[in-house]
């Protein structure tokens, strides 16, 4: 294997390595046929929600702006079928609450694409649009943050003033057990990729580009290692197998040995994270014109029949997409939306796949449940494996205590929410569920303060 | 699916597997290999002591968090059975049972569950037992039976001293220490563990194997126990390089006494020891410290049990102080 | 006596009377002048520190009474009007009365009337439960039950009923401090006056979907109707999101809104039993009785009289409060 960068790097505090059960690593991406129905909320991303632009019995294309965003940190939502729009209403998404979100029925076959989008599968490599033409353009895709956190990416490109990026690092890391989406996504899609890197480059106005890939994806890295032969700027990153190396900020640390100052932005040390499904459709929206409509998404789990990759248009139900994988498997205790360390136990099947859904995770009955919680033996394993530096006992003990001051000053904000504590506790405590409530409280007493 | 209902839970949803009873478990795995050695250098009387201690930590355990703390006694997560055990491995073998029985009743109920159960006992239990019968008996406490020989005896056996013990009393009646290491079992014995001294801590090979067990499996990290090893090495090594007439070699401290089972078993309590990796340098560096200080110039002639009592004390303080170094922490302050 | 003993018993005397001056000169040195008047309305206070008046504590209470140039803007929900008169006594000042304040829990949707569709497995807790998702039944605005409002009470006036998985308020214990109010998650809990002769009518719910979806999810979940906002004659009621409200300043206690209610939606507290019974249609005739007995004890009295009501106070409160049995007790 000939590799660009051959040390192997890692970030050095903390993390778990949980059983990485990538089911679907060699499968390739399948189409999912296009659903009778897309369910299409208009608040798919973090900020203000898209306000919808359509009306009841309105015709659209696929591809055509059906709600607009609303304020700079929020994101176009686009129609990913042609058809009508049947109502705008209150529907169970993967927040576990009903908000509001466009139906659309399809018409025909659902595949009338608006005049704009050009769907040959030609690589285009010259780049001819400048900065500013780049980020609008990403901006009206409509595309966010793909790997789960769903922050709109024109935001991210626009560096505020007094900043200054000098590295891009594409975020190709995926660790999450059990997904495999930009696994598939780096092998298929590499070529673009590269060009989607360098478009986020020049868009960024840097130099230098570092695609972070763990060393369990073998194949991707070499793949992607061969792909930037000759393209400057770019090199690839081989990283060892540990969680939470997806997170921000543990991958800059990994791969710059940078540290995001506490309470600060990648941007502080100069540098942008995206993911390498934001890069691909970064490449689609720039060179091809196509917004934001669909995504790979993996469909797995222990006990799925045929699990698989899927590209799927943004709005499809989940029971469409488990029903591709060969159905549901009768013992399914939970169905989670991401991956099994930070991903959202859904409540019901009818949720529809948004911009942030990387994968579907059917976990059997027997592990649906979390074990009885026990007291605290004081194992140290939570503070040892916290990437952060923290002490979730303690911050699981002053929520309780509600102590929030001293819950602030033991950086309680810090938590990045990657639940290796509530991981490895062997008391089976629930660290992260009270840190987030701490965090809450801090927040909201922090904002109260300001006022 | 229909009737089925989907469990809805915050992430993470899964669970690395490891439970309080499986990380207890194996911290007595890791104890058997010096029980076996106790078992043939002492014989019956090391099964007699540690059954019966474990029996009565067990009952006491379970009466006590019944009928005082009023919860679902939990015997099974093992940790009662390991102060049983710990206390046993720190008497001598031929005590008698009314002593073990009181000494578990101590450990128990006044080392744990008067601080609210498992968890929340500022001091380890095993030792608060084992100090209670030292200060309290100390002549059943302090005399060994002599190793091999009185295998097959239970309570009468022909007693001795142990090595430290004896280079204690031999130094402080002014004999010539050269004269006084010859009578010592050898460095070889003492790693070996044939030597008078309480059931579990004779033998260093079979506690450095149950420790070396203890970090394969990931139940304890090297620091405390090295911090508290490496400063008694150190310090006694000052000591006897200034007066090696007057002072033992390093060696010899870290093999005799309670040294290696203190370090090994019971520094590295969950409990009782400190939260951050950094505490625990220091906690072990403590108890080093005071090991050796209470040795050499303190009138017990071992100080192990001691000092982790005293180290003990000093947990919460230092889990209050000593942070781990947080991710991002601004350098310019 | 020796002179070891003199001199000691000297010295000490000197370092005594020494300590005596510079402890005297340091007191009056930095003496702070604190009016003794906050000392004697802080005396009359209840004390319990709940922060209900919206000051961290009692003496910040009197501090602000005494500082205050009216007392308007300032009650002690605790203490009520006796407490207020009593302050405004000691200040020379006047106060107003004001209409007691009572919790209500704006939600009826026990077990038996809101079917779960899933299984929550995370933290006993409101708010995790809140932050996470709509709630284990298919309702997004109402009580999840793990009692954060009977935690947040400091004065055992809540309890969680077993039967309905709802929270209950003993109106003869509840101080109006706000503390439940604050506490909720989903902010179902609302501080209502306590009405003439303790009656009060309200919307038991807060329900915010359309009807429909509100129905399906629960079923006595207010479906914005607006049958009661028609029948009510004092512009009491309003509807908004799909749900109605009713204004307690204006709501003149007529009881006309609550028969109208097809999914028993409105809850009315301490009223006689109703005469007219007979001439309701048959369906709710049948339904009422057995929703109120299941869900709130008010029923109970309004079906089986007051000794019943007493009976099933103390029963819940075995542990909490003995001295129950001769008070007017009602439960919400």
């Amino acid at each position: 294997m000939s590799l660009a960068n051959t040390t192997i790097k890692t970030f050095p505090m903390g993390g778990v390595h949980p059983e990485e059960n990538k089911i679907t690593a060699s499968i390739p991406i399948k189409k999912l046929a296009i659903p009778e129905e897309v369910i299409i909320p208009i608040s798919q991303h973090i900020g203000a929600p898209a306000k919808p632009v359509v009306e009841q019995r309105e015709k659209v294309k696929v591809g055509q702006v059906i709600a607009r965003s609303e304020g700079f940190v929020s994101a176009n939502i686009h129609a990913t079928i042609s058809g009508t729009v049947t109502k705008i209403d209150k529907v169970i998404d993967a927040t576990g609450y009903k908000r509001d979100a466009i139906i659309i029925k399809a018409g025909k076959d659902g595949e009338e694409w608006d005049e704009q989008i050009d769907l040959s599968e030609v690589l285009v490599k010259t780049i001819s649009l400048q900065r500013e033409e780049i980020i609008k353009k990403i901006a009206d895709a409509g595309i966010v943050g793909l790997g789960g956190a769903t922050f709109p990416s024109h935001v991210k490109l626009s560096v505020p003033k007094g900043k200054k990026a000098d590295c891009l690092i594409i975020n190709g890391v995926e660790c999450e057990p059990f997904l495999t989406s930009d696994h598939r996504l780096m092998l298929e899609k590499g070529e673009e990729i590269v060009v989607g890197t360098r478009i986020l480059m020049i868009a960024l106005g840097v130099e230098q580009a570092i695609i972070g890939i763990e060393n369990n994806k073998p194949d991707a890295i070499e793949k992607m290692s061969s792909l930037i032969h000759g393209e400057n700027g770019i090199s690839v990153q081989p990283l060892k197998v540990q969680y939470p190396q997806g997170g921000e900020k543990q991958l800059i640390k990994a791969v710059l040995n940078r540290e995001v100052p506490s309470g600060g932005l990648p941007i502080d040390v100069g540098v942008v994270v995206h993911n390498v499904g934001t890069a691909f459709a970064v490449y689609e929206a720039v060179q091809k014109n196509k917004p934001l409509i669909e995504r790979v998404v993996t469909v797995t789990g222990k006990d799925v029949k045929e699990p698989a990759n899927f590209w799927v248009r943004i709005g499809t139900p989940i029971s469409e997409l488990v029903e591709a994988a060969g159905g549901i498997p009768e013992n399914t205790g939970k169905v989670i939306s991401g991956g099994p360390m930070m991903g959202k136990a859904l409540n019901t099947l009818e949720v529809p796949v948004s911009k942030g859904t990387s994968g579907i995770l059917l976990v059997p009955n027997e592990e649906a449940k979390r074990g009885h919680m026990k007291v605290c033996i004081r194992c140290t394993r939570c503070v040892t494996v916290c990437p952060m530096g923290l002490e979730p006992y303690l911050l699981m003990t002053l929520t309780q205590k509600e102590l929030f001051d001293r819950l602030e000053k033991e950086k309680a904000l810090d938590c990045i929410e990657c639940g290796s504590c509530s991981f490895t506790c062997p008391s089976d405590r629930p660290l992260l569920d009270y840190i987030r409530l701490g965090k809450r409280t801090v927040t909201s007493i922090i904002k109260a303060r300001k006022n | 699916m229909s009737t089925q209902f989907l469990t809805v839970s915050p992430s993470p949803h899964i669970h690395s597997g490891e439970s309080v009873q499986r990380l207890m478990y194996g911290v007595i795995i890791a104890m058997v290999p010096a029980f076996a050695v106790s078992l043939y250098v002492f014989g019956i009387g090391a099964l007699y002591v540690t059954t019966l201690a474990v029996i009565s930590c067990a009952g006491f355990e379970y009466l006590l968090v019944r009928f005082v703390l009023k919860r679902e006694p939990t015997i099974m997560d093992g940790s009662a059975i390991i102060t049983g055990i710990l206390l046993a491995f720190n008497v001598p073998s031929n005590l008698p049972w009314w002593a073990i029985v009181m000494g578990s009743f101590v450990a128990i109920g006044f080392g744990k569950i008067a601080f609210g159960g498992l968890g929340n006992n500022p001091f380890n239990p095993a030792l608060v037992g084992r100090v209670f019968l030292l200060i309290s008996f100390p002549v059943p406490m302090t005399s060994w039976p002599v190793p091999i020989d009185s295998r097959m005896q239970l309570m009468d056996a022909t007693t001795g001293a142990t090595p430290l013990g004896f280079i204690k009393e031999g130094l402080s009646a002014g004999v010539p220490i050269a004269e006084l290491i010859e009578k010592v079992p050898s460095h070889m014995n003492l790693f070996l563990g044939v030597m008078g001294g309480s059931v579990g801590e004779i033998s260093a090979i079979a506690l450095i194997i149950g420790f070396v067990y203890m970090l394969w499996k990931k139940i304890v990290t090297w620091h405390t126990p090295m911090a508290m090893l490496g400063v008694m090495a150190l310090f006694t090594g000052i000591l006897w390089m200034i007066n090696p007439e007057k002072n033992m070699d390093p060696a010899f401290h870290l093999l005799s006494g309670g040294a290696l089972l203190g370090a090994f078993f019971m520094v590295t309590d969950y409990v009782t020891s400190p939260m951050t990796t950094r505490g625990m340098l220091i906690y072990g560096a403590g108890i080093g410290f005071l090991t050796v200080i209470i040795r050499v110039f303190g009138s017990y002639p071992e100080g192990v049990s001691f000092a982790i009592l005293i180290m003990n004390g000093f947990v919460p303080l230092m889990n209050k102080y000593i942070k781990p170094k947080r991710f991002g922490e601004v350098k310019n302050g | 006596m020796s002179p070891t003993i003199l001199f000691t018993v000297g010295t000490i005397t000197i370092l005594g009377f020494l300590a005596a001056a510079i402890l005297y000169f340091i007191a009056s040195k930095f003496k702070v002048y604190e009016d003794p008047k906050i000392d004697e309305v802080e005396a009359s206070l209840p004390n319990t520190n709940c922060g209900g008046c919206g000051h961290p504590g009692c003496r910040a209470f009197a501090e602000a009474c005494v500082k205050a140039s009216d007392l308007s803007d300032l009650h002690c929900p605790v203490g009520g009007n006796d407490t207020m008169k009593k302050v405004a006594s000691l200040l020379g000042m006047e106060v107003e009365e004001r209409d007691p304040y009572v919790a209500v829990v704006r939600c009826s949707g026990s077990f038996e009337y809101r079917q779960k569709v899933n299984v929550y497995d995370g933290s006993p807790n409101c708010t995790i439960a809140h932050t996470l998702y709509g709630g284990d039944t298919g309702c997004q605005y109402g009580c999840l039950g793990f009692g954060e409002c009977v935690d947040a009470c400091d004065f055992q006036a809540m309890y969680m009923d077993e039967k309905t998985g709802l929270p209950v308020v003993i109106q003869d214990k509840c101080t109006a401090c706000n503390a439940c109010v604050k506490a909720c998650p989903r902010n179902i809990l609302e501080l209502r006056p306590m009405g003439r002769k303790n009656r009060r009518i309200f919307v038991s719910c807060i329900n915010q979907d359309k009807g429909g979806a509100a129905k399906k999810a629960c079923e006595v979940a207010c479906t914005g109707c607006s049958k009661c906002e028609s029948e009510c004659k004092y512009d009491a009621i309003t509807i908004q999101n799909y749900l109605a409200y009713i204004d307690p300043e204006k709501c003149k206690l007529c009881r006309k809104c609550a028969p109208v209610c097809k999914s028993n939606s409105i809850l009315e507290i301490n009223f006689p039993p109703r005469k007219e019974e007979s001439e309701k249609p048959e369906r709710e005739k049948r339904e009422r009785p057995e929703r109120r007995a299941a869900e709130t004890d008010t029923a109970v009295m309004e079906q089986e009289g007051e000794v019943n009501v007493i009976a099933m106070v103390q029963k819940a409160n075995e542990e909490s409060d003995n001295q129950g049995s001769s008070e007017n007790k009602e439960i919400l």
